[in-house]
């Protein structure tokens, strides 16, 4: 047999890994299962909530149907490897195959809003997503952003705030940004300029947030909640034509212009990522950063401006609670996406689109796990919404993949301090 | 283009590390600067290259005054620079390092790399390089690292590269190819500034020689004086370049090695089937190119390797299976390759690092209590008698230089009674003063009848020190020949060529 590379040996180690779950899911879900009870797929196409098309099959026949997709996806992906092809699409096909599986045997006998279950994921990730972006622009660039619950929840108070003050929703979009990067221009100073431990940092900077948000909200938004608690809502805007497409169209092209905002900011982050010089800039500050100075790169500088890029964009994201939600701004309502976000960043190693990935699994396990609790299921839903942050424990382990952070992520840059 | 430095001075605190330096490199020719670590050649060469301010001084090419703040400033008079600790990001593609500052853009600010790759192909062709712009930077040997370094250099026409030593890293196979690399440019016209402390180097192609010592400029030489003038020059005493090996008496095995196979995480060998044995009173080198499985026999002499198969026996005493200290304790001195990342813990004191090994026994600790007296008053001892300098024994360890930190490795080695002494690349990296006192100390412990272990890629010291030379290739060893054999014989050996 060939020498296998390292990466090798890790893609065949997740592909059995995957080849495994799929022959168990099919034999726990599908063969095990007792038959008779029926499993309803609900899609809307058109009207919101106005059901258009159901789907009614076996409950048993589902999870074997998917079970058997699974496998024979898995072994798809293999013989890619095998190969020396890539295999992502029919690794993707296995995962899903393997979750409907799943779902098809804990929703037995009962009713499943597909459009609604991915409508919601997408709606539970949009934080996720901001807050991962924000991630990844001040990471890659070589600065570890803790303090993104931070900046979600400052961008969440100020625009929610100013919304309600000045009744104007574009207000409040506007100042959530400027919001989210006055915490990151903060980090930026005492972790580039002075040169502070950036996880205690970051941490400080997140209670303090909680700390100054709280105050003011007992002080000023609950007294004097009709004027300064009661902001307007953005309201959804459906694209031209492209909201029409079955299942995939009101999903995705019904929202706010936030999650339009939001899926701007991804494809301008990867882009400028890897394929623009200040992509190129950043990467080489994040790994080695004396080499960058060594062609007349200003490393700092640099660094300094796209942290504060990052909080920006997580500012943003923030908005996101407030006039891009409810409109009412509550105490500490970021409730730790700031942190699942970072959780996200990592499992997508520190990738625009692997964050992103990481960020809607988790939004789909935390929206399934609702969906499941409503409905009642044989497995207790807190299960359910462990199951994301354990994928992401083992991610960090390196079992599936070894997870490398950008080489100089928390190291501050001093010109002739280090090799 | 020419290069003058003239009265150059820098400071660090109360450290004068270069002193009125006044320095003339010609059109077309290969100044070397020679001097010992820490005499201020790499500090003098960041000036140049805009890495470090200078305190007073001026910088003129082609007799014309320059201004020199920034790297930028440098590239952009003609200057460029191959680091000793190289300027590639590791996850970038050659081109990517190389475009790295200096980016074209096309549409959209899309990064426009093709112009690059075609330069970088040019320049390797003309250099025979063979180097492939699309290769990542990590998965390239250090050799053809080195040359992407060059090659950005060349792309951005410097007139004046500055070579800080190259070899420290290099095979002697690519030492070679560098120093014809070095003639070649020259005769393109290039002026080369090789900083070094390796005299054959600089015999071998310099055309001019200036000698730096604790900042200054001690003296010229041309490359014809002999390597013991030279040495002489540099460290500012008489030095023995090569020590005197003496007769000595070979006991009894001390050491005894069979079908040592070592494996990787997932099961591959490193080593395969290894047989070998020291005695006492003898020097066995095991030579070779950098990553031939010595550095993974090294380790294993004291357990420091996860999958090991076979028989290392001291004193007839089985070590696979007992923990690192236990090997320690059984008699073994181990001087790891690398010292700053697995022999000294660089944040705590010289004088904790000299008892890292017995630090809980007495008398340095009664009980679960540590005696701070005691520990500074036997590093005190220790200092003299290892002629360790330092300012003070409780200064963190990382604040010594390279062969001050290797004398603490010893030192603490040393300390414990020892029957065989494993030392893996001891000299790399230090200078010719310290050298010389890791040599003297290596021979003494051989002539008081321990047996010694000496791991090194280096041909003149394996041929200096050794009673036996071992070769290995590719996780096997090729042969052990006597000590008689020439340079020549043995190059041929490590790159795995045997006679019929």
């Amino acid at each position: 047999m060939k020498a296998l590379s390292a990466a090798d040996l890790r893609r065949r180690r997740s592909l059995i890994v995957l080849a495994t779950l799929s022959i168990l899911s099919t034999i726990v879900f599908g063969l095990l299962q007792k038959s008779g009870q029926d499993v309803t797929y609900g899609f809307v196409f058109d009207k919101e909530w106005v059901l258009i098309s159901q789907w009614v099959i076996g409950s048993k026949t589902a999870s074997l149907l998917f079970g058997v997709i699974s496998v024979a996806a898995s072994a798809l992906s293999y013989f890619q490897f095998k190969a020396g092809k890539t295999s992502k699409i029919a690794s993707a096909v296995g995962s899903a195959g393997i979750l409907m599986s799943f779902i098809s045997w804990a929703a037995a006998g009962k009713f499943i809003p597909i459009t609604g279950l991915l409508q919601g994921a997408l709606l539970l990730s949009v934080p996720l997503i901001f807050g991962s972006m924000a991630g990844v622009l001040s990471e890659r660039s070589g600065v570890v952003n803790i303090a993104i619950e931070g900046q979600l929840l400052a961008g969440a108070f100020v625009s929610g705030v100013v919304a309600s003050l000045t009744h104007s929703t574009f207000l409040g979009l506007i100042v959530a940004p400027l919001a989210g990067c006055l915490i990151s221009t903060l980090l930026a100073v005492f972790a580039i300029n002075f040169a502070i431990d950036q996880i205690i940092l970051g941490f400080v900077l997140n209670v303090l947030v909680y700390g100054i948000t709280d105050f003011l909200y007992k002080k000023l938004l609950i007294p004097y909640q009709g004027t300064w608690n009661s902001g307007p809502t953005l309201a959804s805007i459906k694209i031209p034509l492209l909201w029409k497409i079955p299942v995939v169209g009101p999903i995705l092209f019904d929202q706010t212009i936030i999650v339009y905002l939001m899926y701007a900011v991804v494809f301008f982050v990867n882009y400028s990522l890897f394929k623009t010089k200040w992509g190129l800039r950043t990467r080489a500050v994040g790994e080695h950063p004396t080499a960058a100075d060594s062609v007349g790169i200003k490393v700092n500088r640099l660094r300094f401006m796209n942290v504060m890029i990052a909080g920006s964009v997580a500012g943003l994201g923030g908005a996101y609670f407030t006039v891009g939600g409810v409109g009412s701004f509550s105490k500490e309502m970021t409730a730790g996406k700031g942190f699942i976000a970072l959780a996200a960043l990592i499992f997508g190693r520190w990738t625009p689109w692997g964050a992103v990935s990481a960020a809607l699994l988790f939004g789909f396990a935390g929206n399934l796990q609702s969906v499941l609790g409503i409905i009642g299921t044989p497995i207790p839903s807190e299960f359910m919404l462990m199951v994301p942050y354990l994928a992401t424990v083992i991610a960090v382990t390196g079992f599936v993949g070894r997870v490398r952070a950008p080489a100089a992520d928390g190291t501050p840059y001093k010109r002739g301090e280090s090799h | 283009m020419s290069l003058e430095l003239r009265q150059i001075t820098k400071s660090f605190g109360a450290l004068l590390a270069n002193d009125s330096i006044d320095l003339r490199v010609e059109t077309g020719e290969i100044h070397a600067i020679l001097g010992e670590n820490g005499a201020g050649k790499s500090t003098l060469m960041n000036i140049v290259y805009g890495l470090v301010a200078a305190d007073s001084g001026e910088i003129f090419v082609d007799d014309v005054k320059k201004e020199i703040k920034e790297p930028s400033d440098a590239l952009a008079s003609g200057i460029g620079m191959v680091h000793q600790h190289f300027m590639l990001v590791p996850v970038f593609t050659v081109a990517e390092n190389i475009v790295l500052g200096h980016e074209k853009s096309g549409f959209a600010g899309r990064l426009d790399l093709d112009e690059a790759r075609a330069r970088i192909k040019e320049v390797s062709d003309q250099f025979n390089f063979d180097v492939n712009p699309d290769d990542l930077i990590e998965n390239l040997p250090v050799g053809v690292q080195q040359r992407v370094e060059i090659i950005r250099a060349l792309i951005y026409e410097a007139k004046v590269l500055i070579l800080d030593e190259p070899t420290a890293v290099l095979t002697p196979q690519e030492t070679d190819d560098l120093l014809k690399i070095m003639k070649e440019l020259k005769a393109q016209g290039t002026s080369i500034i090789f900083i070094t402390h390796k005299l054959r180097e600089v015999k071998a192609v310099a055309d001019r020689i200036t000698i730096i010592r604790r900042g200054k400029v001690v003296g010229t030489a041309s490359p014809d004086a002999s390597q013991n003038e030279l040495a002489s020059l540099m460290v500012g005493r008489e030095v023995e370049l090569a020590p005197d090996k003496g007769t000595h008496a070979i006991g009894a095995p001390i050491l005894i090695v069979k079908d040592l196979t070592i494996r990787d995480a997932v099961g591959r060998a490193l080593v395969s089937n290894v047989n070998f044995e020291v005695k006492a009173g003898e020097v066995l080198a095991i030579a070779g190119v950098q990553g031939n499985g010595q550095s993974e026999v090294a380790r294993a002499m004291v357990n420091l390797e996860a999958h090991v198969e076979g028989s290392i026996a001291l004193n007839g005493t089985e070590v696979i299976g007992k923990s690192v200290r236990e090997s320690l304790h059984a008699g073994i001195a181990f001087i790891p390759e690398s010292r700053e990342l697995d022999g000294l813990i660089g944040s705590m004191s010289i004088a904790e690092n000299l008892i890292l090994d017995l630090h809980d026994l007495p008398p340095y600790a009664k009980g679960i209590q540590m005696s701070p007296s005691t520990v500074v008053s036997e590093a005190e001892k220790r200092k003299d008698e290892f002629d360790i300098r330092l300012q003070s024994v409780s200064d963190p360890v990382s604040s010594l230089s390279g062969g001050n930190k290797q004398k603490v490795v010893l030192a603490r080695e040393l300390s414990r009674p020892v029957n065989l002494l494993v030392a893996s690349q001891p000299t790399r990296g230090l200078d010719v003063g310290s050298i010389e006192f890791v040599h003297k100390r290596i021979l003494e412990e051989r002539d008081a009848g321990r047996a010694v272990l000496l791991f090194s890629t280096e041909l003149d010291e394996v041929l200096a020190l050794a009673d036996r030379i071992a070769v290995m290739y590719r996780g096997a060893i090729l042969a052990i020949v006597p000590s008689g054999v020439t340079a020549q014989e043995l190059g041929l050996l490590m790159a795995g060529v045997v006679h019929a």
